[in-house]
């Protein structure tokens, strides 16, 4: 079982994504997804700088993807789009059907990210006849769907051509809008943002009236208020044949949080980041908010 | 533009043809649709005797089987395709691939569309639904402002239906999982958000609360109009200040767009409200059946007329209305 971090789903200075990689490069992570994936106007690294950070993270000896948007509207966002899927040597993780189109139609293989709507075995055996090579399940699905969703892979045939990639560690990506909701709480009209997502390294966090963490507002995406960890999990995905664990990076104990998991791939027993503010409803087909033992 | 409206209900189909919508899209009583409620949608009699009404009155009929099926309801997916084939609808609405898939095989002159649930926001996604599944036409999320409708129009390879009127969805449809996340069914799973399931009312000393799944989604004052429990409406509490964090409730008016929707080559304009009253469908499909009778009559000179706006205002959320995405300041 490998270990892979996904893309950076916040907003920080270009010198902080640099530091973070940097730190990363001497930890047990296999694979490294780079790119924006969640709105076009954050550029603090442009598409070469996040080709030239992609080289040297393989020169360390990491696999290293290249994450695109997931809620493309523009016509400008296609054209990063189409420079990034062109790049002929870094593989793509497609975040919107559009990249599908663009990967499939130039036969290159490619990896599809949560916000590709995978809910069965068959809809991943027609994407895998177009270059789908590894997938990540939607995250509101359960271990249970997952589990059928393989089942239905043997009889597809794909069993061994498919990666599973499970999103295991972070705040859960849960919606995209039009809206920037970080700019709506600074009373900010979108077209000018200022760009306000960068003081928020771990997006901002939403509560009920009594309090209650529900949702972190990320510009345009909405993620869950609580993390997502499925660490004790491990064993269970290692039964089921999950090849990789994701862990979304946050801007604090990544190394800590990184260390952890592999501990836990090698069959260590691991107590639970100390952290009040978990959930994994999801993987037990209950409320993704919920926290199950 | 073909004005397709929406029907829960019999009755509900009735006053859409009879105030003379171009199209009823239906769905079935079950969770391949994505407005699975209790009470609502159609068992094959009842859709039997829908296409008999509608068809007699020249309106077409699509069905909407765009939920997204996980791999042990696969069947229920299979056999509600085999129906709505059998029935000889004029379109079905689909989102998950491996339906558009079996769809295209088994029934090749079937038409097809693509659901907003399909989340395609531009015109390379279209390219790959319309390439790989044959689709004729798709309809948009209402995410896109109106220059960006344009900028899929000018190159879609399929034609387009967008949104014209009723509740106001914010996020990319297809691709949310507020709901699921506080009640663990979600407009992709089960064909519901926010389920009424959930919803429970409760009159404390500080007001009247909603609540989904437990969690307090708003508290409402005497003079306050209560609000459905839809939780990106809620009013909820960041940084100290309490607010409509996501959105206000409201709903999406875009009649004042007909004369740009027209333009930009736009085929069909889509009532929402499949959970809705006969007496409600009636209102708005009639509103806007003279709207777009006004506009093609005269498209020079097509104003807005105030009865038509105060019609709709009355039957919208909160009683308020917005342009939504299409406009760029309400982003």
């Amino acid at each position: 079982m490998k270990l892979s971090l996904g893309p950076i789903l916040y907003f920080w200075p270009k010198q902080q994504v640099y530091d973070f990689y940097q730190n990363i490069i001497d930890t047990p992570i296999d694979i490294v997804y780079l790119g924006e994936t969640v709105c076009s106007k954050r550029r603090e690294l442009n598409t070469d700088d996040w080709l030239e950070l992609a080289q040297q993270l393989a020169n360390a000896g990491k696999e290293v993807v290249l994450s695109t948007l997931a809620l493309i509207s523009a016509e400008s966002e296609l054209n990063s789009l189409r420079r990034i899927c062109c790049n002929n040597s870094i593989i793509i993780e497609a975040n919107d059907m559009a990249a599908v189109q663009l990967l499939s139609a130039q036969g290159v293989p490619f990896v599809t990210g949560p916000a590709i709507n995978i809910y069965n075995g068959r809809s991943l055996s027609l994407l895998h006849q177009q270059g789908l090579k590894r997938w990540v399940m939607p995250v509101e699905l359960s271990a249970h769907t997952l589990q059928s969703i393989l089942t239905e892979c043997v009889e597809q045939g794909i069993k061994d051509k498919v990666e599973t990639e499970v999103f295991s560690y972070g705040y859960l990506p849960l919606a995209y809008s039009a809206r920037c909701f970080t700019a709506r709480f600074r009373h900010l009209p979108k077209d000018n943002c200022q760009f306000v997502c960068i003081n928020y390294p771990d997006g901002i966090l939403v509560n009920s009236q009594e309090k209650q963490p529900l949702f972190t507002l990320n510009g345009i995406q909405t993620q869950s208020g609580s993390v997502y960890n499925l660490i004790n999990q491990i064993p269970s995905m290692q039964k089921m044949g999950i090849d990789i664990v994701r862990l979304s990076p946050q801007s604090h104990d990544m190394k800590q949080i990184i260390n952890q998991y592999h501990a836990a791939i090698q069959g260590e027993t691991v107590s639970l980041i100390a952290n009040d503010n978990q959930c994994n409803g999801y993987w037990f087909a209950e409320p993704g908010i919920n926290s199950c033992l | 533009m073909e004005l397709v409206c929406p029907a829960g209900s019999l009755p509900a189909l009735k006053a859409a043809v009879d105030n003379s919508a171009d199209a009823v899209y239906i769905g079935f009583k079950d969770d391949t649709n994505a407005r699975h409620f209790a009470g609502l949608n159609f068992n094959d009699k009842k859709a039997t005797k829908a296409l008999e009404y509608a068809t007699d009155r020249g309106v077409k009929v699509f069905v909407a089987i765009n939920t997204y099926p996980q791999p042990e309801g696969w069947i229920r997916w299979q056999k509600a395709v085999d129906l709505a084939a059998d029935l000889g609808v004029n379109a079905l609405i689909c989102a998950d691939i491996s339906v558009l898939d079996y769809a295209r095989n088994t029934y090749p002159t079937l038409n097809l569309h693509l659901s907003v649930q399909g989340s395609a926001t531009n015109y390379e996604s279209l390219r790959f639904y319309q390439q790989h599944f044959d689709i004729k036409r798709a309809v948009l999320p209402r995410v896109l402002s109106l220059k960006q409708v344009q900028q899929v129009a000018i190159k879609s390879p399929v034609d387009l239906e967008v949104f014209a009127f009723g509740s106001l969805c914010i996020m990319a449809e297809g691709r949310c999982h507020l709901s699921s996340y506080l009640t663990d069914q979600s407009p992709n799973t089960c064909g519901a958000c926010s389920p009424a399931s959930f919803v429970r009312w409760q009159e404390t000393s500080e007001g009247l609360e909603s609540r989904l799944n437990d969690i307090l989604i708003d508290k409402f004052q005497p003079n306050e109009k209560a609000g459905y429990p839809t939780l990106c409406k809620g009013r909820f509490e960041v940084a100290g200040t309490v607010y409509n964090t996501i959105e206000e409730p409201t709903s999406l008016n875009t009649i004042a767009l007909i004369p740009q929707l027209s333009a930009i080559g736009i085929k069909a304009v889509k009532i929402e409200g499949r959970q809705r009253s006969p007496a409600y469908v009636a209102q708005v499909v009639s509103a806007w059946r003279q709207a777009l009778n006004s506009y093609k009559t005269d498209p020079n000179n097509f104003t807005v007329k105030p009865h038509w706006q105060n019609e709709l205002a009355k039957i919208s959320e909160g009683t308020q209305t917005t342009l939504g995405a299409y406009s760029r300041p309400w982003q």
